[in-house]
């Protein structure tokens, strides 16, 4: 059998170095059996013609096994670190893999900017009449309605909620600085109360973002301003959620004693993932709601 | 890279109850967090894929052999669809797909970076394990469930019949409106999964190859093929989310509505190709940049010389990864874009001939007043250097975007493509896999199997893709099932080089095969005194954990 040790061996457990073999677990297979699940189920709803009445709850199951898969698996991870094995090169290891994890995330969201220039650089002929998409492509008058945002639509005011919002996610970055402050000088008191403060912020901002899509005077979809402005606006809104969880977990974790002023690597991860998120509110402020609403008539509400 | 002197520890004393520490059969498969065990059931994983993709392509080539639709009709029924021609050109295209597909996201990938990748950056550079065991694991049974997943995409209705048929590249519309039923959604989520599995492996990677190399191993002393490694594992993070967000808007202009790639609603089919090959021809150097590693350390050890160059063999890799990232549009010249575009996209894509042009003179100065053997991984490694220098030469004219106007999906792209990767990326798998087979298994496979393995593969090969030029300049198109009769002498030539391919292909299987029934033992080092990277200072195969004590380079 490939890689079997067949009698030549440094001796068994006397290891002599910093890093951290990790006992063999379970939920990397669980996690990608569940990620199959969530997948399928979600197919399976899509296409419930075919599939039939029980896609939901497949789908249902594998988000569940997924979030059980994420709950137990960091469940592993806080209890190796108090249990002393996250060395400082271990440590040093799961800061490269942050950052490098975020590097990956900022180039999904260049993929939503991109059809977002894509389609505000260039604009087509399409415009809204009556509330429905027509396009002239190729026909009389399509030069005088080729413009970006697309003829007759109404667009958010950028400088009302928006401007709202990202007041409200620069503030978040203040006090998520307060608690990292207040967890080195080891105020765990202080460390809490900033926590808090930037959850709920995380909290209103997420609020502020449901009502905006509640009211929007655009639906999803069918145009290609909609489909771009929802998706990333979207996935920045769900990076938003997983960034509060995140925060929340740190919160607890606070709340237990597991951050000391040496070591708090998980506070700094959720830090760094905040501030990445608030980054990416930031461009989408200025390239979406801004600059790429620009000179479109603005809804009331 | 010069010679490393280490000062290792001792290794290959005898210890009776060793393994101890060695998990039962469930735990160490499935629950798995050691990077040799991951490593294996990598390059298992990748061999069936390999199987079940080249049957595909063997399929291809039997409706191929002669011109005219024999067979497809039946095979579309025998896999649950109609029975007409409509759904058996319909399966054409569920074949095409599914062979593309299963080649680059589950055999060459899995095997150049999960299973060679897993098993030597370690070993090469001094650590006990990757950075992150338990997420080494991950992305092998995301890999796995992702591949389930593509393979059931098959049987499930996706459009005119049964499989999803847009090619590997997907594009719109015919991947969205023209492909109604869940089978594209479901290789949709198959290319989700194995991109997801791929970053977190390049995350991993990129941490180990940074975080824990052994005391004195500077980059500058780092093996070769970690370079290669570790400038994929790069490319692999950067590109793929890319190719995320491009088929998550293929996903929601399919079932939700939104207009991202349907001009109707303002959307813009071209967008869908540039975000696919931002990611894709990054996605041609994931496939070959390991291959490139691997031939350089064998070229070393068989000519028993430092490799010709070691610091411009590491940064022409770093110039390829970086230059690989602007020149994606080559592969949409006839998408109707202006002039200056066209000259920028083919004058950057020329400028990757240099870097490539140094890996390849140095391997040939590495070669130069050394003492070669022309043992089984050497041949594959010469193999690969010759026809790797085919597909790039052909590279070249197609970069041009004048030509391409004439060459664009024609068999001359099919050529170029499969001598890059099917003869380039592929030898250099073979290569690895009887380098380091030794190393892996503890055994020593037949040379003279080797030999006649390698030999019938390259002729076969070569019969089997250079007449696709002759094919492509006439003007045969790639991707239909059926042909004028002035195609057929090529197209029965290639056909035939199948057939010869295939039966190589079995001399690797009974070399396999032979290796673990009677193999003689392997020594620590088989290769003698050219083998000088760190994987050769510990016993075939290495025990369970190395590097207990970490050795250091002088």
């Amino acid at each position: 059998m490939l890689g079997q040790n067949n009698g030549n061996c440094d001796m068994a457990g006397a290891k002599n170095h910093d890093y951290h073999l990790v006992n063999p677990s379970i939920w990397p297979l669980f996690g990608s059996c569940a990620a199959f699940l969530m997948f399928f189920g979600l197919v399976m709803t899509m296409h419930a013609d075919y599939f039939g009445g029980a896609s939901k709850w497949v789908f249902g199951l594998g988000i569940m096994a997924v979030i059980a898969t994420f709950f137990f698996w960091w469940g592993d991870v806080v209890k190796e670190s108090q249990e002393g094995h996250h060395t400082p090169v271990v440590q040093l290891h799961m800061r490269y893999g942050m950052i490098l994890f975020i590097a990956s995330e900022v180039m999904f969201f260049v993929g939503w900017f991109w059809a977002w220039f894509d389609f505000a650089l260039f604009p087509v002929p399409v415009e809204i009449v009556d509330g429905a998409v027509q396009s002239l492509f190729g026909q009389d008058g399509a030069d005088a309605i080729t413009q970006w945002p697309p003829k007759g639509l109404e667009v958010m005011d950028a400088f009302s909620l928006p401007l709202l919002n990202t007041l409200i996610l620069l503030c978040s970055g203040t006090t998520i600085t307060w608690a990292h402050h207040a967890l080195i000088h080891g105020d765990r008191d202080g460390l809490i109360k900033g926590l808090w403060a930037t959850i709920i912020l995380g909290v209103v901002f997420s609020s502020i973002q449901a009502y905006e899509y509640a009211v929007a005077p655009f639906a999803f979809g069918e145009i290609n301003y909609s489909s771009a402005f929802y998706m990333a606006t979207g996935f920045h809104g769900f990076h938003v959620l997983v960034g509060t969880i995140f925060l929340i977990v740190c919160l607890v974790r606070a709340y237990k004693g597991h951050f000391t002023p040496k070591q708090h690597f998980g506070f700094e991860a959720a830090a760094w993932y905040w501030h990445f998120v608030d980054v990416v509110w930031l461009f989408l402020f200025i390239v979406v709601y801004v600059w790429g609403g620009w000179g479109a008539p603005v809804a009331a509400h | 890279m010069t010679d490393i002197a280490v000062t290792a520890p001792a290794h290959g004393h005898d210890h009776a109850h060793d393994d101890h520490d060695t998990p039962g059969f469930f735990v160490r498969w499935f629950m798995s967090t050691n990077h040799k065990d991951i490593g294996t059931m990598y390059l298992i994983f990748a061999i069936v894929a390999g199987i079940i993709g080249g049957a595909l392509s063997g399929m291809m080539r039997l409706e191929l052999l002669e011109p005219g639709i024999q067979y497809l009709p039946g095979w579309a029924s025998a896999l649950g669809g109609a029975g007409d021609e409509v759904a058996g050109k319909h399966f054409w295209n569920v074949m095409i797909t599914a062979h593309g597909l299963i080649m680059v996201f589950f055999v060459v990938m899995p095997a150049t970076m999960g299973g060679f990748g897993n098993w030597f950056v370690p070993l090469m550079i001094g650590a006990p394990d990757m950075a992150f065991p338990r997420m080494n694991n991950v992305s092998l049974w995301l890999t796995t469930v992702a591949f389930v997943m593509l393979v059931g995409s098959m049987f499930v209705p996706g459009g005119s019949g049964l499989g999803a048929g847009t090619g590997w590249t997907v594009y719109a519309p015919l991947s969205t409106s023209g492909s109604a039923g869940p089978a594209v959604d479901m290789a949709i989520f198959a290319i989700h999964l194995a991109g997801a599995a791929s970053i977190l492996g390049a995350i991993n990677f990129i941490t180990t190859i940074f975080n824990m190399r052994a005391p004195g191993m500077t980059l500058h002393k780092m093996p070769l093929f970690v370079w290669g490694v570790l400038v994929t594992a790069f490319l692999l993070l950067l590109s793929l989310p890319v190719l995320a967000a491009a088929i998550t808007m293929l996903l929601t202009d399919r079932n939700f509505g939104t207009t991202f790639y349907d001009a109707a609603g303002g959307g813009d089919p071209v967008l869908y190709q540039h975000l696919f090959w931002f990611f894709g021809h990054p996605e041609v150097y994931i496939m070959i940049l390991p291959g490139f590693g691997m031939v350089s350390q064998i070229i070393s050890t068989f000519s028993k010389k430092p490799v010709f160059g070691y610091l411009g063999m590491a940064y022409a890799m770093v110039a390829i990864g970086v230059v690989g990232f602007i020149v994606w549009a080559h592969h949409m010249f006839t998408v109707g874009m202006s002039v200056n575009l066209k000259m920028y996209f083919t004058a950057a894509t020329m400028v990757i001939a240099v870097p490539t042009g140094i890996k390849i003179f140095s391997w040939i100065a590495t070669m130069w007043g050394g003492s070669m053997s022309f043992k089984t991984p050497m041949v594959w490694s010469l193999g690969f250097i010759f026809m790797f220098t085919v597909g790039g030469v052909t590279g070249v004219v197609l970069a041009n975007g004048g030509v391409d106007t004439n060459l664009h999906d024609t068999y001359y792209v099919v050529a170029h493509f499969h001598y890059v990767l099917s003869l380039g990326a592929v030898f250099s798998l073979f290569a690895g896999f009887y380098y380091w087979f030794p190393k892996m298994s503890g055994r020593m496979y037949s040379e003279v199997l080797g030999q006649l393995h390698f030999w019938i593969f390259f002729i076969g090969v070569n019969v089997m893709f250079f007449p696709q030029h002759f094919l492509g300049q006439q003007g045969m198109p790639r991707r239909y099932p059926d042909y004028p009769d002035a195609y057929a002498f090529w197209h029965m030539v290639s056909s035939y080089g199948y057939v010869i391919m295939a039966v190589g292909l079995a001399f690797f299987f009974l070399n396999v095969l032979y290796a673990f029934v009677a193999g003689k033992k392997a020594a620590d080092n088989p290769w003698g005194e050219g083998a000088t990277t760190l994987e050769w200072t510990l016993s075939s195969p290495p025990p369970f954990h190395q590097f207990n004590e970490l050795p250091r380079i002088a």
